[in-house]
């Protein structure tokens, strides 16, 4: 019971942290990596319920779910300016640069797999 | 790089100079390397002509042919029903198309330069232009993990190393020639990724290993190893966020894009062999969060959060990967990755794989034949990366012990050895060069931190300038009191220069003996050293081709099947892709039973000619009589009533075709037909008739005579005979001894007197009752 008690305190207190310390240019990509993760959440519930027939259109839909969120994910830490002497030479800029890139090879292959 | 080093401490001006003539150097020694790498592999064509080598190829020159006629389209959905008959096969799904897109590629973009090239002359020179570009590739690879100079140490490497070159040569038209340098840009994007984090990087690497994925099936060990080395960099405490970044990106790229080859499928989500990625990236989403939570929350906290959050995501992952794999949702481990691991399984279990004479374990010699000098330097190379670790260099470690393991497993594997031994040793040459090759004075006043960043950054920093004006030797290790002197120099610049030297020879000695066969056409010698080539098997395949009708069916053992399809261009029954083990049973059984057992059999599947290689007259021993215990234990394997491998050999347990050989063996199909008319064939003037060259003594059984098939051409030298099958007779013979009628015993009288002689009348006539028996009189 205490253990329980003490994972909701920290978790509580993660968020508060969050709330407090996050600039709001990562709250907006931290708002849009919650949307993906709903529609991802949906797509799999779908899957659940109405089976897995076709199986390369629901991993295409997935998939593309999880890579943004991924690709997103990545890009706020490129971002964020506490990471700034870990990524060397990578400019927000750049980093969304590169966002859009591998988006569009996402987005390519995902278009081709839905069938 | 070296060079640079020393005049950056002059002018400006210079140093632009310099850094021009550092790359002329560098593109000056790239392109010599790929000339070399090129030149090296043409043995074959010179002595020869260009044509496709081996088996494998053929079957590869087939496909691309029949998609350069056709459209790409139209080879995405062939299905070939002239292989594998009656079941056919479906090429568009069983074939990794990577290499055929490649070749049709470059023959479309040169057609549309209107400088038109024969399909078959790019599919034969297409391994040698690949080579020259994993020279590059591997360049750019040690650039990133040690210095430019070692890159150009490895690219030269591994341009001529026989363990690359023995897949690669001009005419070998393999997977494997476009894989290696598929495998090395993989991993040099990987790298790179790593070092910078960016996900450019990381996007190019799942590119590059979408294409390595039609390439090879041997991608399993790319999405292996990465996975494994994000794993060692989480465990030893290098985790970073460029970690995080270069494989979440490259995972989730690679993985969609490899489920678009379609012999690929849904294999990433659904094998245990592309599992471990997935859980590696379930484990780096977990620690990236925890990383995130350290700072925010207390140490106790944290420690809370920490060992229960990966307690159970650990026993979560462990016990659904379990569910899945005992529901069949996810499928264990294939027997021929298995058997990587435990390498008596196949030789039980699955024959086929045994008996292909690549899989065999590796011998120390071949370690050497292969890899010479690299072979005992690499291992200096390795210590040199441990030593000054770094994120990028736990991979190279990784690969490299890795790799030595599966190189021992299996012959074919040495060539995934090979470019990280030519990388390695790159490295060690390079730093050894480096080492011994500067002399003192330029030291002096130039920065020594700059040598420093190259290597580990955890490592202290030198101290003052003023304070080392002796030689510091490249590592940043403590300075030396003494220099090295002069002598010591250039003896050991001699000596690893003639090393180089020795590799050259070796590595061309090697390639243009051992790797340059093209083993369609044989070659000898004559006793005053004349050439003498045996062209056998494309004389039998073009009598195939020209006398046999277009939808005839040719049964031979699978070893033939893709070099009957592509030089006769007619319907095999079994060929080397070797997916249905139960059809290549019955094949087998064909060729191990009597005449009649095997007639039925062929009869059932149609067949119109039978085909084998026999060797006994030049000594050729690739035959089939030397491969046809494979044959008994793979037809044992499915029909193990009527096949027993005990029953070939002689009393004494050994495996002859001569006066001891037992019954069974003698009047099996397969002697029958390698033997039919050869006792009485002398192979040279002092032999006895019915010596066989490659057995060394006689045979067991010298008068055959066939009832089934007929023969309908034997080659010059005997290599290539083949049979026809005979239709069945018109009218059902009965034998003697189940008639019911029989002519009464040797009385044969030529007059026609006698006592019943008057004309017209027949002797012994039955006398006819109907629905009685008939009585002679």
């Amino acid at each position: 019971f205490s253990s329980e008690m003490q994972l909701v305190q920290v978790l509580q207190k993660l968020f508060d942290d969050y709330v407090k310390t996050t600039s709001s240019k990562l709250k907006i990509i931290d708002a849009y990596m919650f949307y993906i993760l709903l529609t991802g959440i949906v797509q799999f519930v779908y899957c659940v319920l109405v089976g897995t027939f076709p199986f390369n259109a629901f991993l295409a839909g997935f998939i593309s779910t999880v890579a943004s969120f991924i690709l997103a994910s990545c890009l706020r830490m490129q971002v964020n300016e506490e990471n700034k002497d870990e990524f060397n030479g990578i400019s927000p800029e750049r980093a969304f640069a590169d966002f859009l890139f591998a988006h569009a090879v996402l987005h390519l292959v995902v278009v081709n797999f839905l069938g | 790089s070296i060079i640079l080093k020393v005049m950056s401490s002059k002018s400006g001006l210079l140093r632009s100079n310099s850094l021009g003539y550092t790359s002329l150097l560098t593109f000056v020694i790239l392109a010599l390397a790929w000339f070399v790498g090129f030149a090296s592999r043409l043995f074959a064509i010179v002595r020869f002509e260009s044509i496709i080598h081996e088996f494998d190829p053929w079957f590869n020159y087939r496909a691309t042919a029949h998609m350069v006629e056709h459209g790409y389209y139209n080879f995405l959905n062939w299905f070939d029903e002239r292989a594998w008959y009656p079941l056919g096969r479906i090429v568009g799904g069983t074939v990794y198309p990577g290499l055929m897109v490649t070749s049709g590629l470059i023959h479309h973009v040169l057609d549309l330069l209107n400088f038109p090239v024969h399909i078959r002359d790019i599919c034969v020179f297409l391994a040698p232009t690949f080579s020259g570009l994993t020279a590059i590739a591997t360049y750019f690879l040690t650039k990133e993990l040690w210095s430019a100079g070692a890159g150009l140490f490895a690219a030269c490497f591994i341009a001529i190393s026989p363990g690359y070159t023995s897949r690669s040569v001009a005419g070998s038209y393999d997977n494997e020639g476009i894989a290696i340098f598929a495998l090395q840009a993989t991993y040099f994007l990987w790298v790179k990724s790593v070092k910078t984090g960016s996900v450019m990087w990381a996007a190019l690497c799942g590119l590059m290993y979408f294409y390595m994925v039609s390439a090879w099936g041997g991608y399993v060990f790319i999405i292996n190893l990465i996975p494994l080395h994000v794993l060692v960099l989480i465990c030893i405490g290098r985790f970073s966020s460029r970690v995080y970044t270069a494989y979440s990106s490259f995972y989730v790229l690679g993985t969609i894009l490899s489920m678009q080859i379609p012999f690929v499928g849904f294999q990433p989500v659904r094998t245990s062999e592309h599992m471990p990625a997935l859980g590696v990236f379930g484990l780096v989403q977990i620690v990236a969060a925890m990383q995130y939570a350290r700072t925010r929350v207390t140490r106790a906290q944290f420690l809370t959060l920490f060992i229960g959050g990966l307690s159970v995501a650990l026993g979560v992952g462990l016990v659904g990967y379990l569910a899945l794999v005992w529901g069949g949702y996810v499928a264990p481990f294939s027997g021929r990755f298995y058997s990587l691991w435990d390498t008596g399984y196949a030789k039980i279990h699955i024959p086929i794989i045994a008996s292909v004479s690549e899989h065999q374990p590796t011998t120390w010699v071949s370690f050497f034949f292969d890899l010479h000098i690299t072979a005992a330097v690499f291992p200096a190379g390795l210590w040199f990366c441990v030593k000054n670790v770094n994120d990028e260099r736990v991979f190279i470690i990784l690969y490299a012990v890795s790799a030595v393991y599966f190189a021992g497993v299996m012959v074919r594997l040495m060539l995934t050895l090979t470019p990280v031994v030519c990388v390695l040793a790159g490295i060690a040459f390079s730093l050894t060069f480096e080492k011994f090759l500067k002399s003192d004075e330029h030291f002096r006043g130039s920065s020594a931190g700059t040598d420093n960043k190259q290597y580990d950054k955890l490592k202290k920093q030198k101290g003052s300038e003023g304070a080392d004006q002796t030689s510091s030797s490249p590592d940043g290790a403590p300075v030396s009191e003494d220099p090295i002197g002069p002598n010591v120099r250039s003896i050991v610049s001699f000596v690893m220069s003639i090393l180089l030297l020795m590799f050259v020879v070796h590595a061309t000695y090697v390639t243009s003996n051992a790797y340059s066969h093209p083993s369609v056409v044989l070659q000898s010698s004559t006793s005053n050293g004349g050439r003498v080539i045996m062209d056998d098997f494309r004389e039998a395949y073009h009598w195939l081709r020209e006398n046999t009708p277009d939808d005839a069916r040719i049964m031979s053992w699978w070893d033939y099947g893709y070099q009957i399809a592509g030089m006769a261009n007619r319907t095999t029954l079994v060929d080397n892709n070797t997916w249905n083990n139960s059809h290549i049973a019955l094949v087998g059984k064909a060729m191990s039973s009597n005449e009649s057992a095997a007639y039925e059999i062929m009869r059932e599947l149609d067949v119109d000619y039978v085909l084998v290689i026999f060797g006994g007259v030049i000594g050729y021993s690739g035959d089939d009589i030397n491969k046809f215990l494979w044959m008994v234990r793979i037809a044992e394997g499915e029909h193990p009533k009527e096949i027993r491998e005990a029953n070939y050999f002689t009393e004494g347990g050994e495996y002859s075709v001569g006066a001891q050989a037992s019954q069974t063996m003698l009047n099996c199909l397969m002697y029958k037909m390698s033997y039919y008319r050869f006792g009485e064939t002398r192979v040279g003037y002092n032999q006895a008739a019915g010596f066989d060259r490659t057995r060394n003594y006689v045979i067991g059984k010298k008068d055959i005579t066939l009832e089934h098939v007929e023969e309908a051409y034997t080659t010059e030298n005997w290599l290539v005979r083949i049979y026809r099958v005979k239709k069945p007779a018109n009218r059902n013979g009965v034998k003697y001894t189940e008639r019911k009628i029989r002519p009464t015993g040797g009385h044969k009288s030529s007059s026609t007197v006698g006592r019943s002689g008057r004309k017209g009348s027949l002797k012994n006539k039955a006398v006819v009752i109907k629905g009685k028996r008939p009585v002679t009189a």
